[in-house]
């Protein structure tokens, strides 16, 4: 493994230490991954909850999804589905694109495209659970 | 100026001689253990559910604005490919909650003991198969009754 053409050498100065020094903690370091753990257990019943839902929906007409829909009850859960469904996406998206792409610019583009894309879906979905659950 | 985590592979050794720190192995070297393949495939999965989450978009959209492009969306899930959608949809909504179960019961300090990680992979596998199938033996049965 050794390259004679290019042997070892020290291209910086700088200690790690005087490197980190002055940056301060990150600090919201705690928050995403938190964030994280509380959609994700809010989504375990809630996930349950949609799967017992759309079972019941197979064969379901739009009127039958407006009449199922139109329970306060069944608004509420669905909205809370959306959001933490939403949040816990972005949040796991950020994580892989963090993961898996070196360069700086692109990486930061790509989190804030998939931010974005996140909160439209959230906002559109939210917005078609009020329109079924008001219209009737 | 050169990317500092490229700066920082040159070292001494005791000798006081400059030298490259050895990388350590990544994926490639390792053996896959059954813990390791799931949890990759915990990220694939959630990854894939991101893009599932069209179709949960794509239901309430056509729901909410017109009953014609519901009945299409609704017939184009009947048909071969939205039945072979919704199935990967399913499998990897159930093995992802699973595994995220898990990951939670793990985030909690328990579960490290190998007999205990092996056999909470096994679980999360077989309890993949069996929900699978069970909410689609009460799917095809809602479906066609």
């Amino acid at each position: 493994m050794s390259d004679l053409s290019n042997p070892p050498h020290i291209d910086m100065l700088r200690s790690p230490l005087g490197r980190a020094r002055g940056l301060g903690s990150a600090r919201a370091g705690s928050k995403h991954w938190w964030s994280q753990r509380l959609t994700s257990i809010a989504l375990v019943p809630l996930t349950l909850w949609f799967i017992w839902s759309i079972l019941r929906l197979t064969n379901a007409s739009q009127a039958d999804v407006v009449d199922w829909m139109s329970s306060p009850v069944r608004m509420a859960l669905m909205l809370a589905l959306i959001f933490a469904t939403f949040q816990h996406l972005q949040l796991g998206l950020q994580v892989v694109i963090e993961d898996y792409v070196p360069q700086e610019g692109i990486k930061l583009a790509a989190v804030l495209a998939v931010k974005a894309l996140c909160i439209l879906l959230a906002l559109i979905c939210a917005i078609c659970t009020l329109i079924l659950g008001l219209s009737s | 100026m050169k990317d500092v985590r490229d700066a920082q592979m040159v070292a001494r050794n005791s000798d006081g001689k400059l030298v490259r720190r050895p990388l350590s192995p990544h994926v490639q070297v390792y053996r896959w253990p059954l813990s390791m393949a799931l949890s990759i495939t915990h990220r694939v999965t959630g990854v894939g559910l991101g893009i599932g989450t069209l179709l949960l978009t794509l239901w309430l959209l056509t729901a909410a604005t017109s009953e014609g492009g519901f009945e299409r969306f609704q017939y184009f899930l009947g048909s071969a490919v939205g039945l072979f959608l919704l199935f990967c949809w399913t499998l990897a909504l159930v093995f992802h909650l699973l595994t995220g179960i898990r990951h939670l019961w793990m985030d909690t300090g328990n579960g490290f003991e190998a007999k205990q990680y092996q056999n909470s992979a096994v679980a999360v596998l077989v309890g993949t198969a069996a929900l699978t199938v069970l909410i689609w033996v009460i799917g095809l049965i809602n479906w066609y009754w």
